[in-house]
Parts: structure tokens; C-alpha cells; sequence
């Protein structure tokens, strides 16, 4: 299908405004984390000289560094953590049958009702009373089950016919092993997905940071970026929005890179 | 030893009225046994319930001369081929045939020795490293034949394997597996939708409807003397003419529209005391009335033109009924032709149960053997 | 001899229910096995703390949470006659009033006009997708910059034009909406990227044949595309739903609540209470509001959702 050239012209003239629109609060805080104060306070636009200056006064000031770091490690543990806890129980939902299993399942999903922030109270007096607060374990554990992980993994686990099940139990080969060694391998890009998904929302995460986190040792990087705006005086906008370019670079990357898988996982799992 | 004995199986689900009833057979070793039915006639439920697959209601399951209700798949000694062949997508072509070995934990050196045996059988030699999305569907399906062979089970159950390939993949692929049971001995259940399939390999057959068994018997006693209306219907293609028939005098009355004269038969008046009667006739005994003199005139309604065979369709009352005739035979629809029907080819039912009360005369089969 | 055979066969009938049984059980045990680690974790940090909620909203606490009197319902009753709570509430309310449709108009433009064919279409895309990557502390830190009484873009922006600056966070007039727009615009792209995929999975044929039939552009969009859709909008107005309830980081960072608690929501509202004012009791009554609101909505749009969505 072609499309007449006014009606392209049209178009891209709707998405590169668009595009300028949507993207102008990054754009602006790129500019400004290269110019020097006197830039900022002149208003330019484009930095008279590009420099570093900020990015290294908030690595100097910060432990930005040590911040990127925990973001990192607390990222990664509940990535982990989600696509076990999360492909473990849509394997028992799709492959096992059970007396029991389908009221479970109804469990999981009033789950989706509960959310976090109205049992935050609880919660954060459990990881105190564990002695967890500043523990990547702390920063993680609670966010290791989750109800959404384990529907997109079962409506993707559903589309592997059922036959391979049968045909592994057939030769004899046991749940655990099928899961490892036939249904994991097949469902990698489900898997991807939902790890790109658990490592953006979980870099993000901030109300939890802010609680169990009160001193420097596993603070995350959200927090990172809180005390620096806080604690540097209006006049510092480049050192800020250098910390901020910091913060958002790897979810961008990641973003940009698993993208297109993101929104095919996410799409199937939204409508099943 | 691999004997399979069915002994009076059922099968229910959630207590409701059962998919299987009365289930009664035993399957020889060695022997390529077809279960045939249209969808939802039960078939695949009883092939998965011998595989343990699902679980059996009632009954008594026996293979090799043992019980086996009970046990899971893979204690049954028994592999197994599915219609999509149940592939692994991320596996190669060689991963995928030893897949079961491996979690039997058969010696690698052995692994060796059956795969190069079972590829050489099945022309996979070229493929090993290949992934099965990689590989055309006739491919596909043998690496799932190869996977069955490598198993080196006595038993082999297949579920409608050959019905994804194209029709002529389909023909060849049935003469290959044919060649495999017979050649490796093994015992063959093989399940199928498809009655040419049922007939062209099945040393025995079993015509499944409604979950329950319509007829057990070797292709060519199935074809000629079907025990009800509905094997007749369903086996055989063109399907057997059938139609409502009634005696006056020594004159059969069919569809109130075909009069075929029976002559002085004494079975006849047997027959006669059930007073519903429907009678069938295969399309090819429908015969042109050249060398043998015309018994009555049909109007053609449709002609379908095969190249080496010519099926004339004509309407008999409420029934279509169809001619077949060996070479190409010039007629056009609206034709009247004469035709010679034989009273000796036609079956008698009971309409009622559908019960076969007599089949074509037994006499002249031999002729159709020489022939 | 058929006899002799058949007996031992009774035998092995008892013998199956046993196996039968064993079996189910073992599969139970499987199952529960595969699911133990999700089930233990919802009941430590989602089941056991929503009770326990439950049940500290009746009770004052002292400065670490532990239970002192039990007060019934009073702590209710305090917040229902709190003017700063009602005010929470109503600012939330507002507050979600602005972001949802706010978000999903804007995503749905956003998604239709990614979803041509048209050379470069995925640098769109990505553009479109990327708040999404960018965490509510950074896009706080960026907005809050915007907003910047004197060097914010926004009001140079409105002096340029010859209009006058505007108090964007400070002004209780405009804070929450400035909020809002702040928050529209983290928003944008996870929805853009669930209602770009939901308009790719329409099937082409629906287009061609009304091309055929010769529909125009817009009759297409509300022919075809927005009942399609349908159940893609259903979920991502239910997840906008929930997150705007759920809104915290963005007020911590941007107003604080202020000013004049025009901005003070209800999940920092809660925070407020429990964690600056050591009031557990009281903010345990409040997150019980924000539970049934959030139960009360969820149920809302699976009812409506159901009725409105099934034509597909």
C-alpha cells in the first residue's frame, strides 16, 4: 500500500514535532549536564563550551559511583529473582495438574489487587525486624513474586504444545528437567522480556529505596539523585542534571535495545 | 512380548456420560493395528489412555502381559508419534532423536550406534545439525519417526502423523512406515481420521463412533461386509449408495423409485421379515450396461472426470448414488444411461439398529480377486 | 478359566485406587513444590502486611510501630474529619482525573500516528517508548528545571510570548496540575508501547477491505481501530488507573505535598504519617483507603471492562 507523498509529508511532520515534544525535557537536561554555570544562568540553549565539569563534580561530590553500583546489583537480584519465582509457578500453572491449582490461581491474581504502597507499613517494620534495612537483600526480597511475571510467562508457556510435554514424558524425563532443558530454552524471548521489564522498574524503583535504605552502603541510585537535588543549591542545574543523564542512561540503553521485545511480551501478556 | 489386551475399557470425565464405553480388544504382536473414527469418535482418548497419557476410568489395560493401569508413560516400554510430531524447536535434528535416550541415560556409545542406524533408515543422514523449523514438513516427520526407532520400544502408538503433509507426501510416507513396522516388527497403533489411510496400512482395523467400537476386522472384511450403516458409509470412497428399501413380492422397492427385481433368492425371504430394510451398493457395482444387459435408466446429475476412472453421480429418491467406472466414460449430466445393478452386490441393514443382516454374496469375491 | 483370570484382576483394582491416590498426591505435592517460593513471598510481603494493616488501623502505636491502645474505629473517624485528609483525598482524585485520560489520549495519538509504515518509523518509536526508561527521580529532576520559576523554560517561555510567569509548583493554583503534566509525561511511554503493539496485532485484512470499500482515514480509526483496540485500552486505563493512585516518587521530589497541601496524595500522605510523624495507626487506616479504593477500581473495570470489551 502507498501512501500519497502529502499524506507522508503530514505524517512526519505529526512525529518529529512529536518527537521534539516528548523528548525536549531529556534533550534540555542533556544541553544543560555540558555547560558551565554562567551558561545555565544566561539561559542558553546550546553551551557556549561543552564540558565535563558537571559529570565530574557529581562523581566527586556523590558516591554516585557506589550508587550505580547497588542500582546495579539490586536490579539484577530481582531480575533473577522474578524470572525464577515467576517462570517456576507459570510452569506449575500451565504444565502440572493439581487439586487446588485453579484456586491458587485465583489467588494470584487478587494479588494484582493488593498494592504495595497500602502495605508499605508492614512491610518495612518485617525488613527492619529482620534486620534487613540496608541489605540488598532487604531492597529486594519483597519484589521477588510477582503475580504480572508469572501471567506473561504462562501465556507465553501455553503456546508451547502440549505434546512436548507428553512426548518428555513419554521417554521419562522428570518436571524439574523438562523445565530447565525444554521449556526455558523455548520461552527465552518471553524470558528476556520480562527480565528488560523487571531490571527498568526495578532501577526505578524509589518509595522502597528511600525506606530501607538510611545510610550509604546499598542506597540506590534514585535515592543517589533525590540527595543531590536536595543537597546542591538551585545554582548547580548542570551538576544535577549530569547526575540525572547518569541515572537514566542505562534504562535508556536497555530500553532502546529490547524495545521491540518489550512491546510484543508486554502487548500478549496485556491482552491474553 | 508386547501384546496389547484391552479388557472392558471406559472413559469419563468429571463423572459425566462417557467419551469411551465397553472396550474390548486385543492387538497381536507385531501387527499394524488402525484405529479409525471421525473427530470426537474417541480415538485419540483411547490411544493416550494406552500411552498413560489419560488416565483410565474403568477397565483393565494390559501390555506384554502386564498390568498397567497404573504406571506412568515411561515404565509402558512404548514410543510414541504425534500429528504436529512434537519436536523440539531449540534442538537440532540429532539432539531431538537422542532427546529420549538421553534422559534414559543410554551410554553415549550406544547413543551413537542407534542414531547412525535410524538415520541411515530414514534418510536423515545430512540433516543432524539442522533445527526442525529449518527442515520440510516430510523431514520433519521422519525425524519424529526416527526418534520412535532410536527407542527401540516394541510398542509404537501414532496419532494422526501423516495428517499434516500434503497429499502426496502423505501416500509416500505411508508406504515408508508400513516398511518400518514391518521391517523392525513392531507393534503399530496408529490412529487415524482418514479411512484410505486405515485401509492401505492396517493389517487390522477398528472403526471407532461415538466411543464405541462399530467393528474390528482386516481392511478387505470391512469393506465387504460392514457390520452397520455406519461403517458402510464410512468406510470406502466413493462411500457406499445406500437407500430405504421395501419388498413387494419377489420385487425390491428402493427409495420408492428403484425397482431391482430379486429373482427367486431364498435368503430373500429372510430378509424380508424385518420390515425396515436399507440396502447399499458399492459405487463400482453399479456397473455400465455394455456386456451385461441394461437392469435400469438413470438420469446423470453430475459427472467428475478422474483421467482413469469416471464417477456418475443420479439421484435415487431422497439419496445420491455413484457410479464408478474404470476408464473415461463420454457421458454428460442430464443424460439417461443404462446401467446394470446386481442383486448379488447388494448388502441388506436393518434400518432400526443399522445392523447388517446380509452381506453381497460371498461367491463372487473371488472373482474380484483375480480380476 | 476365565474366572481364574478375572480374580486376580479384582485384586489389582484395589490396587489402583491406592496408586491412584498416591499419585495425586504426589502430583499436589509437584505443584505446590513449583509454586512454593511465589506463594511464600505474597504471604510475608503482601498477604501477612495487608492484614496486619488491617489490624494497626485500630490501634495507636508508639514511635516504632508496636500497638498501644486499641482505638476501634477512631482512627477513622479522625481521618474523615481531618481537613487535611479529605483534602488528600480530593487531591488525588483530581489528580488521577488529570493523568489518566491525559495519558491514554496522548499515548493513543502518540501509537497511531508509530504504527505507518514509513521509512525511519522505529527512531519514532523509540523516541515515543524512551520515558519509560527514564526513572521518576530523573524526569523529577528534569521537570523540576522546566518548572523553575526564573529559569525554567516553561516561563521564559511565557515572558517571551509577553504573557506572565507562572508559580508552576509553587502557586496552589497550578502545583497539581504541574504535577500532573510532570506525570503525563513519565507515563507516555509504557503506554505508547502497549497501545502500539495492541494496534499492530489488528489484523491488515480488516484495513485492506474497507480500503475496498473505500472508508476514509478517520472512519477507519473509529471504525476499526478503536473497538479493536479495545481491550488494550481496557488494560492500560486499568494500569493508569492504579499507578495514578499509586503516585509517590514524583510528589517527594517535585512539591513535598505543598503547597498548601495542594499536592499531598494519598500514598505520601501515608508516608507523612507513618514515617516523618511516626503516626502508624493512622497512616494504616489510610492505606486501608487506598486498598479499597484501588480493590473498589480494579473490580469496577473488570465489571464495565467485561461488557464493553467483549465484541472482539
Amino acid at each position: 500500500m502507498t501512501m500519497a507523498i502529502s499524506k507522508k509529508l503530514l505524517f512526519y511532520l505529526l512525529l518529529t514535532v512529536s518527537a521534539l515534544l516528548v523528548f525536549s525535557p531529556a534533550i534540555i537536561a542533556f544541553l544543560m549536564s555540558f555547560m558551565s554555570s554562567e551558561d545555565i544562568l544566561t539561559g542558553r540553549i546550546i553551551p557556549e563550551t561543552w564540558t565535563l565539569d558537571n559529570y565530574i563534580k557529581a562523581f566527586e561530590r556523590f558516591p554516585l559511583f557506589g550508587y550505580l553500583i547497588n542500582s546495579f546489583f539490586v536490579s539484577l537480584i530481582i531480575m533473577i529473582g522474578q524470572l525464577l519465582l515467576s517462570s517456576l509457578a507459570a510452569y506449575a500453572f500451565v504444565f502440572l495438574e493439581f487439586k487446588g491449582r485453579d484456586t491458587l490461581f485465583f489467588i494470584f491474581i487478587a494479588t494484582m489487587m493488593i498494592p504495595f504502597e497500602a502495605s508499605i507499613i508492614p512491610n518495612f517494620q518485617t525488613i527492619r525486624g529482620l534486620d534487613l534495612l540496608n541489605t540488598y537483600t532487604g531492597l529486594s526480597l519483597p519484589f521477588f513474586a510477582v503475580a504480572f511475571g508469572t501471567f506473561l510467562l504462562r501465556q507465553h508457556f501455553k503456546q508451547i504444545p502440549k505434546e512436548l510435554k507428553e512426548a518428555s514424558e513419554i521417554t521419562g524425563m522428570g518436571d524439574l528437567k523438562f523445565y530447565l532443558t525444554v521449556v526455558l530454552p523455548i520461552a527465552k524471548t518471553s524470558l528476556v522480556t520480562l527480565g528488560v521489564y523487571g531490571f527498568l522498574t526495578s532501577w526505578n524503583m524509589y518509595l522502597w529505596p528511600l525506606l530501607a535504605t538510611t545510610d550509604d552502603t546499598v542506597r540506590t541510585v534514585q535515592i543517589g539523585l533525590k540527595q543531590l537535588q536536595s543537597q546542591e543549591q538551585l545554582n548547580e542545574w548542570g551538576v544535577i542534571m549530569a547526575g540525572g543523564l547518569i541515572v537514566v542512561l542505562p534504562t535508556l540503553i536497555l530500553l532502546f535495545l529490547g524495545q521491540k521485545k518489550l512491546q510484543k511480551g508486554l502487548t500478549e501478556g496485556a491482552i491474553k | 512380548m508386547s501384546k496389547v489386551e484391552l479388557w472392558d475399557i471406559s472413559k469419563s470425565y468429571d463423572k459425566q456420560a462417557n467419551v469411551l464405553n465397553g472396550i474390548n480388544l486385543s492387538i497381536e504382536k507385531g501387527e499394524f493395528f488402525v484405529l479409525v473414527g471421525p473427530s470426537g469418535s474417541g480415538k485419540s482418548t483411547l490411544l493416550r489412555m494406552i500411552a498413560g497419557l489419560e488416565e483410565i476410568t474403568g477397565g483393565t489395560l494390559k501390555i506384554a502381559d502386564q498390568v498397567v493401569n497404573h504406571l506412568p508413560p515411561k515404565d509402558r516400554n512404548l514410543s510414541m508419534v504425534f500429528q504436529n510430531y512434537a519436536l523440539y524447536p531449540h534442538l537440532t535434528v540429532e539432539q531431538n532423536i537422542l532427546f529420549g535416550l538421553r534422559a534414559k541415560k543410554v551410554n553415549k556409545q550406544e547413543q551413537q550406534e542407534r542414531l547412525k542406524k535410524a538415520t541411515a533408515m530414514m534418510g536423515l543422514a545430512d540433516l543432524l545439525k539442522r533445527k526442525p523449523r529449518e527442515l520440510s514438513g516430510g523431514q520433519r516427520q521422519r525425524v519424529a519417526l526416527a526418534r520412535s526407532v532410536v527407542s527401540e520400544a516394541p510398542l509404537c502408538l501414532m496419532d494422526e502423523p501423516l495428517s499434516n503433509l500434503d497429499a502426496k507426501l502423505r501416500a509416500h510416507m505411508r508406504i515408508e512406515v508400513r516398511r518400518l513396522q514391518k521391517k523392525l516388527g513392531l507393534t503399530m497403533i496408529y490412529v487415524t481420521h482418514d479411512q484410505v489411510e486405515a485401509m492401505t496400512m492396517g493389517d487390522r482395523i477398528m472403526v471407532l463412533n461415538d466411543g464405541k467400537i462399530q467393528q474390528v476386522g482386516d481392511p478387505i472384511t470391512l469393506y465387504n461386509e460392514p457390520a452397520n450403516l455406519f461403517v458402510a458409509s464410512f468406510i470406502g470412497s466413493p462411500k457406499m449408495n445406500l437407500g430405504k428399501a421395501v419388498f413387494v413380492n419377489q420385487m425390491l422397492k428402493v427409495e420408492d423409485f428403484l425397482e431391482i427385481d430379486m429373482g427367486s433368492i431364498t435368503p430373500a425371504t429372510k430378509i424380508v421379515q424385518t420390515a425396515n430394510l436399507t440396502i447399499g451398493i458399492r459405487a463400482e457395482h453399479i456397473l455400465p450396461a455394455i456386456d451385461k444387459e441394461a437392469t435400469h435408466e438413470l438420469e446423470v446429475i453430475n459427472v467428475e472426470q478422474l483421467g482413469n476412472e469416471t464417477l456418475a453421480t443420479f439421484e435415487i429418491g431422497t439419496e445420491l448414488w455413484t457410479a464408478k467406472w474404470l476408464g473415461q466414460w463420454s457421458i454428460k449430466v442430464g443424460e439417461v444411461v443404462p446401467v446394470h445393478i446386481s442383486k448379488d452386490k447388494l448388502c441388506f441393514f436393518d434400518t432400526d439398529s443399522g445392523r447388517l443382516l446380509k452381506a453381497t454374496s460371498p461367491t463372487k469375491e473371488t472373482e474380484v480377486i483375480v480380476v | 478359566m476365565k474366572e481364574a483370570v478375572m480374580i486376580p484382576e479384582q485384586y489389582k483394582q484395589i490396587d489402583f485406587m491406592k496408586v491412584k491416590k498416591k499419585q495425586k498426591r504426589v502430583r499436589f505435592i509437584k505443584g505446590m513444590l513449583f509454586l512454593l517460593p511465589s506463594i511464600l513471598l505474597f504471604s510475608v510481603f503482601l498477604f501477612y502486611p495487608m492484614a496486619r494493616t488491617l489490624y494497626l488501623s485500630f490501634f495507636l502505636t508508639d514511635n516504632s510501630g508496636a500497638t498501644t491502645v486499641f482505638v476501634g474505629l477512631d482512627n477513622f473517624k479522625n481521618i474523615f474529619t481531618s481537613p487535611i485528609f479529605l483534602k488528600s483525598l480530593q487531591s488525588t482524585f483530581l489528580f488521577v482525573l488529570y493523568t489518566v485520560p491525559g495519558t491514554i489520549i496522548i499515548s493513543l495519538f502518540l501509537a497511531v500516528i508509530a504504527n505507518e509504515k514509513l521509512t525511519g518509523i522505529g527512531f519514532f518509536r523509540m523516541i515515543f517508548s524512551s520515558t519509560m526508561g527514564i526513572s521518576v527521580a530523573a524526569a523529577s529532576v528534569f521537570w523540576m528545571f522546566l518548572f523553575h520559576p526564573t529559569m525554567g523554560w516553561l516561563n521564559q517561555f511565557l515572558e517571551a510570548l509577553g504573557f506572565e510567569a507562572i508559580g508552576w509548583l509553587t502557586n496552589p493554583e497550578w502545583a497539581l496540575l504541574s504535577v500532573s503534566i510532570s506525570t503525563i509525561w513519565m507515563n507516555l511511554g509504557f503506554t505508547f508501547l502497549i497501545l502500539l503493539g495492541g494496534l499492530q496485532s489488528i489484523d491488515s485484512h480488516l484495513y485492506e477491505s474497507a480500503e475496498i470499500d473505500g472508508a476514509s482515514y478517520f472512519y477507519k480509526l473509529r471504525r476499526i481501530t478503536v473497538p479493536m483496540l479495545s481491550p488494550t485500552l481496557f488494560f492500560v486505563i486499568t494500569v493508569s488507573f492504579i499507578n495514578a493512585f499509586q503516585t509517590f516518587g514524583q510528589i517527594d521530589m517535585l512539591t513535598r505535598g505543598g503547597p498548601q497541601n495542594e499536592t499531598n496524595l494519598l500514598v505520601y500522605s501515608i508516608y507523612q504519617e507513618a514515617f516523618k510523624n511516626y503516626q502508624y495507626g493512622t497512616a494504616s487506616a489510610q492505606a486501608v483507603i487506598l486498598f479499597f479504593i484501588i480493590l473498589l477500581m480494579t473490580l469496577l473495570q473488570f465489571k464495565l471492562g467485561e461488557r464493553k470489551v467483549h465484541y472482539q
